[in-house]
């Protein structure tokens, strides 16, 4: 393929490297240097895609962010990824893209017949044809909406690409590099500030790349080139290209995407594929610039017409001609520049201008240069279907009401401009109130709500001096209120063409007889007829303009739409712009991949992985681990081809026979100290502790103010003022911060610290009927007998030199003790534990046998915990105090927490005693009463009971107390099950509790 | 994303702290007779109002203190910030 429409030399392309490409299959080359749309011009190619909603034929139709048409696919070292801007994707070597929203291609769309169907699809088009009849819904207009629109296909594959996060501190962050960004960049810099510099662009100078300007006897460019160069040699600024400013949120941070990889036919080892930076900044200054806005006309959307400016870009910045025959249609003095690059490289522009005489120095370059134009000329209509041929023009009248007799020329592209729209987004996003400039027709910046300025173009300054000028200015300003220097930076001469006023005139109306769409949103295929209709129905307000008519709501915003829109509305309203006001900007920007949002934060990396110090030798045991929380905890020890339920079966077997050992370590410790911690945990208790003695243990429960169980556990005293506090693995944090609320707030005159203790400590819970005689063998020195340390007592012993905590508490129902050491001791603990226990047969186990365990025992824990609770639920009454206060003791009085038929907990049995019962299944009364069948109650645990060889479960049943004995249904429509059962005590075994004290 | 000056730490991002709710409830004291009424205020009902909020922050991933903020909930504009136990004129 030949680059027919790449000029022989110019532009800033590296014509010393050839890029080779393919679109839709075809190959094609391109130049370092080039966008996607560039390189694709160069070759000829105008027909990129087809519109969203009719499937016409679509083009390019900017060279930037403001992009509409040209979104592609784009696949990239094995990759896919949609929604991307062709004007802003960099050519890269291999670079592979297909259109989208062309289904079977691009040439030949099935869905084009929607254009030929269009009365059917006027505004509102989704909430009014594809209603009715209902039932089309899903087998007929979902499957085919789905399969001929969108803006491309999301990846189903995992993203391999690598995303970071970084936070940053500056004095003044600069949204744009463009004339006013480098200028107070530069006089901010000079002054000792601390600068982030940021370019959406891989390009700096932003309108300083196309516009014949001098800056102090350089061109725009040199000049540009120069401040960057010595700016990125200061050590107090921060210069990054591809990086776009999206978002301007409170307290002045500012989300940046930077593209690291994207322009690279692959990502660098190490490197992220995008950076999202976090920036704070002291004060923002938003350069952002402005977009050039179209006028409406006539089939304005055929591929060829595309925005002047544009034009202009792809010939000084990539050499690129858009079209041979070009017409350019403007109202404003812009379309002249564009004309006069086309007739220095030998091409002959016709342009037509809106206005009857206007007069302004570069109107006289342009008539000197013999271009040819014709005053009070607009565009009708655009003819051609997948390019433009030829236009209709028309003389207008000076009221702009009356079209002349219309005639044809020849051109092959449309280069339009409606003067220009401020870039606002970022300043409108910060809370700033924007208002109506009548000079420029368009919202600018008022006043400041953040640490905000905006310069330049977007503030609506579009003269070069004057921007230079303040722009210098504020960078000074702003930095010497931070640094409190005062270094001044001269401020150079500047050479430009004087401007004549634009013309206030947006839409061309329609000749007599005639109803070409004049589409107002290209992407989104909205019309001026779509809006007429809108209102003509009764929608006034912008936002609900917008809604009902997808107006402005593309991917692109309604860069280019939006204003024109405002205007239409405002017109046929008969109101002024300002008062119909704008819709609100939202960040993002513009479109900002979710894995860039994501950041680092996937997998095993989205939450910390903790794990006990006894972690590598439940590996080396084939320990199967489960997440509890951000612990990993074994599940079970598989022997063998052992399944989950033979093996926590057997394991639970042993504790109940022999000994088993539980890794412990997770749960929650916390330290509380001081001379007032007995009170403290008296009140935050429910049960007395004002009298626990010294090495002794006591099971406490804490409520909520709402009377709601919060957490439960065994809390020591090591010494007088020293207790050691256990929380269950869940609450642990909640807990200390809870602690921490009541002694900061509420009685600061207590004399208590908290602080958790959870990492410091490594426990082994020992169960089973030969614990004692295995915790002798360890601690041979410490009297571990019934008397010497009897249930709930606590002793300090020495295991072969390590010091260790033994407290002989129970969570399994059995003789049982629970030895803490340090956690760096905590692997040889165990180790000794293991060692020594072998002649008891000892085994370790996992959380699926401890809750079997517990289970079996009736013994509470987050299942039952779970928020929804009171002490009575779960059988706890016997721990609230009468004699003194504490916190939720108050709550306990409502009258649903007194009622007599309160939810409790209770046992629940398969009469089959074979069928297992599934958690969460509900238990009713009647299995074949009608829907909705009333719950009586829900299983919260289950398990298989070791000690009596068939299923068990608990439940919190609705007036629980009295339903021992009855026989009820759970029900599991999850797993579509209907188990008859009995409800029984929820203590299974030992329920006088004689084994922990034997 | 908020900045929070932790009257102990220092400006900080809001992701270092987590939310503790109205600022200006009191809890009725220990041993002390209250009505349903008072009780329920005291748990449950609370005003939203639209400007200033004086509200509980609690800077979890630093001082671990409970600090009062005063906020305008509207706006988020953060006027003052205070210790646990600062008099607040
Ligand atoms: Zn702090």
């Amino acid at each position: 393929m030949t680059q027919s429409y790449r000029i022989e030399t110019g532009g800033l392309i590296n014509r010393n490297k050839k890029i080779s490409f393919k679109f839709n299959g075809t190959s094609y080359f391109g130049y370092e240097g080039d966008t996607l749309a560039s390189a694709l011009l160069a070759n000829g190619v105008h027909l990129v895609g087809r519109s969203f909603k009719y499937h016409r034929p679509r083009g390019f139709f900017g060279a930037g962010v403001d992009e509409p048409y040209a979104v592609v696919q784009l696949y990239r070292n094995g990759e896919t990824e949609p929604n991307i801007k062709a004007t802003e994707q960099e050519l890269f070597e291999g670079l592979e893209a297909s259109s989208v929203n062309c289904w079977p291609s691009v040439n030949f769309d099935i869905g084009a017949i929607n254009n030929f169907l269009k009365i059917f699809l006027p505004a509102g088009f989704y909430y009014k044809t594809f209603m009715w009849p209902k039932s089309f819904w899903y087998k007929i207009y979902e499957p085919f909406i789905r399969k001929a629109a969108g803006l491309g296909v999301a990846s189903t594959k995992h993203d391999k690409e690598r995303y970071e996060h970084k936070y940053e501190y500056c004095d003044l962050l600069i949204a744009g590099s463009g004339p006013s960004g480098l200028a107070s960049a530069y006089s901010a810099a000079k002054n000792g500030a601390k600068v982030i510099l940021a370019e959406d662009k891989p390009r700096y100078g932003g309108s300083l790349l196309t516009s014949d300007v001098n800056i102090g006897n350089q061109s725009g460019k040199d000049w540009a080139d120069g401040i960057i160069s010595e700016l990125k040699e200061m050590p107090n600024v921060t210069v990054k290209n591809r990086s776009q400013v999206f978002g301007y949120y409170d307290h002045n941070m500012l989300v940046m995407s930077e593209k690291v990889s994207d322009h690279l036919p692959k990502t660098k080892k190490y490197h992220p594929n995008k950076r999202l930076w976090y920036i704070r900044a002291k004060e923002v200054l938003i350069s952002s610039g402005s977009i050039e806005r179209p006028i409406v006309f006539g089939n304005n959307d055929t591929p060829g017409v595309m925005l002047s400016s544009a034009a202009k870009e792809y010939l000084k910045v990539y050499g690129v001609l858009v079209g041979k025959k070009p017409l350019v249609f403007t109202n404003n003095d812009s379309g002249y520049e564009t004309a006069i690059e086309f007739k220095k490289h030998g091409v002959e522009p016709i342009v037509l201008d809106s206005r009857s005489n206007p007069q302004s120095e570069i109107i006289d370059e342009a008539k000197n240069l013999g271009i040819n134009i014709k005053n009070s000329y607009v565009v009708v209509a655009a003819q051609g279907y997948k390019k433009v041929k030829s236009a209709d023009v028309a003389t207008i009248s000076e009221d702009k009401k009356t079209l002349g007799k219309i005639e044809n020329i020849n051109c092959d592209c449309i280069c339009v401009s409606g003067f220009w729209t401020p870039t606002i987004h970022l300043a409108s996003q910060s809370g700033n109130k924007t208002k109506f400039n009548e000079e420029i027709d368009a919202f600018v910046p008022g006043v400041s709500k953040q640490n905000e300025t905006t310069l330049g173009a977007a503030n609506g300054v579009f003269t070069l001096e004057e921007t230079l000028k303040t722009s210098f200015e504020k960078g000074k300003e702003l930095s010497k209120k931070i640094t409190e220097k005062n270094n001044e930076v001269s401020i150079p001469n500047v050479v430009e063409k004087k401007y004549s006023k634009h013309d206030k005139f947006w839409c061309v109306p329609l000749p007599k007889g005639k109803s070409y769409k004049r589409f107002l949103d290209f992407q989104n295929d909205v019309a001026v007829s779509d809006v007429e209709i809108a209102l003509k129905e009764g929608y006034r307000s912008i936002e609900h303009v917008k809604r009902y008519t997808t107006l402005g709501m593309a991917t692109d915003q309604g860069k280019t739409s939006n204003l024109n829109g405002l205007q239409l509305v405002s017109e046929i309203e008969n109101k002024v712009v300002p008062s119909v006001g704008h819709t609100t900007f939202r960040p993002p920007y513009t479109p900002i991949s979710i894995g860039a949002i994501v950041g680092r934060e996937v997998g095993k990396h989205s939450k910390p992985t903790r794990k006990s110090p006894i972690h590598n030798w439940h590996e080396e045991h084939n320990a199967v681990f489960v997440d509890a929380g951000v612990w990993l905890r074994p599940r079970y020890y598989k022997r063998g081809n052992e399944t989950l339920f033979e093996a926590s079966k057997r394991e639970a077997k042993n504790v109940r026979t022999n000994v088993g050992v539980c890794d412990v370590t997770t749960l929650g410790k916390i330290d509380v100290k001081g001379p007032d911690a007995a009170e403290f945990l008296n009140r935050i208790y429910t049960n007395a502790w004002l009298k626990l003695p010294v090495g002794k243990a006591r099971y406490g429960v804490m409520l909520r103010e709402d009377g709601i169980v919060m957490d439960d556990g065994t809390t020591t005293r090591i010494s007088e003022n020293h207790y050691h506090m256990t929380t269950t693995t869940a609450q642990a944090a909640n807990v200390l911060s809870h602690l921490e609320y009541y002694l900061q707030l509420v009685w600061p005159e207590l004399n208590v610290n908290v602080v958790s203790t959870t990492e410091q400590w490594a426990g082994a819970a020992i169960a089973g009927p030969k614990s004692r005689d295995l915790l002798q063998k360890l601690f041979p020195k410490t009297d571990v007998s019934n008397e010497g340390l009897p249930f709930m007592g606590y002793v300090e012993g020495e295991l072969f030199g390590v010091k260790a905590r033994i407290f002989r508490i129970s969570f399994s129902g059995e003789l049982a003790y629970e030895v803490n050491v340090e956690s760096d001791n905590g692997r040889f603990m165990w180790e000794k534990i293991i060692e020594l226990g072998e002649e008891f047969q000892i085994q370790p186990y996992g959380t699926e046998a401890l809750s079997t365990l517990r289970i079996e025992m009736g013994h509470v824990a987050g299942s039952e915990l779970d928020g929804r609770t009171i002490p009575y639920d779960n059988a706890l009454e016997g721990l609230l105090s009468k004699k003194k206060d504490f916190i939720g003791k108050r709550s306990l009085q409502r009258s649903a927490f007194v009622a007599e038929d309160r939810q409790r907990i209770v046992g629940v049995i398969p009469l089959d005693k074979r069928t297992s019962i599934p958690e969460g299944s509900h238990l009713v009364k009647d299995a074949n009463a009608p829907l909705p069948n009333k719950k009586l109650g829900h299983i919260s645990a289950s398990c298989w009971s070791v000690e009596h060889d068939n299923p068990f479960s608990l439940a919190i049943l609705k007036d629980g107390k009295n339903m021992i004995g009855e026989k009820l249904f759970v029900m599991s429509p999850l797993k579509n099950k209907v188990i008859p059962v009995e409800i029984v005590s929820s203590h299974y075994v030992d329920p006088k509790g004689e084994r922990v004290r034997s | 994303m908020l900045h929070i000056k932790c009257p102990h730490c220092g400006i900080r991002s809001q992701n270092e702290f987590s939310y503790g709710g109205d600022a200006t409830v009191k809890r009725p004291e220990l041993n002390k007779e209250v009505t349903d009424q008072e009780w329920d205020n005291f748990v449950y009902n609370r005003v939203s109002p639209r400007g200033k909020h004086l509200e509980l922050w609690q800077h979890l991933s630093g001082c671990r203190q409970w600090i009062k903020v005063e906020r305008d909930t509207a706006t988020h504009e953060i006027f003052n910030t205070y210790k646990a136990n600062e008099e607040i004129a």
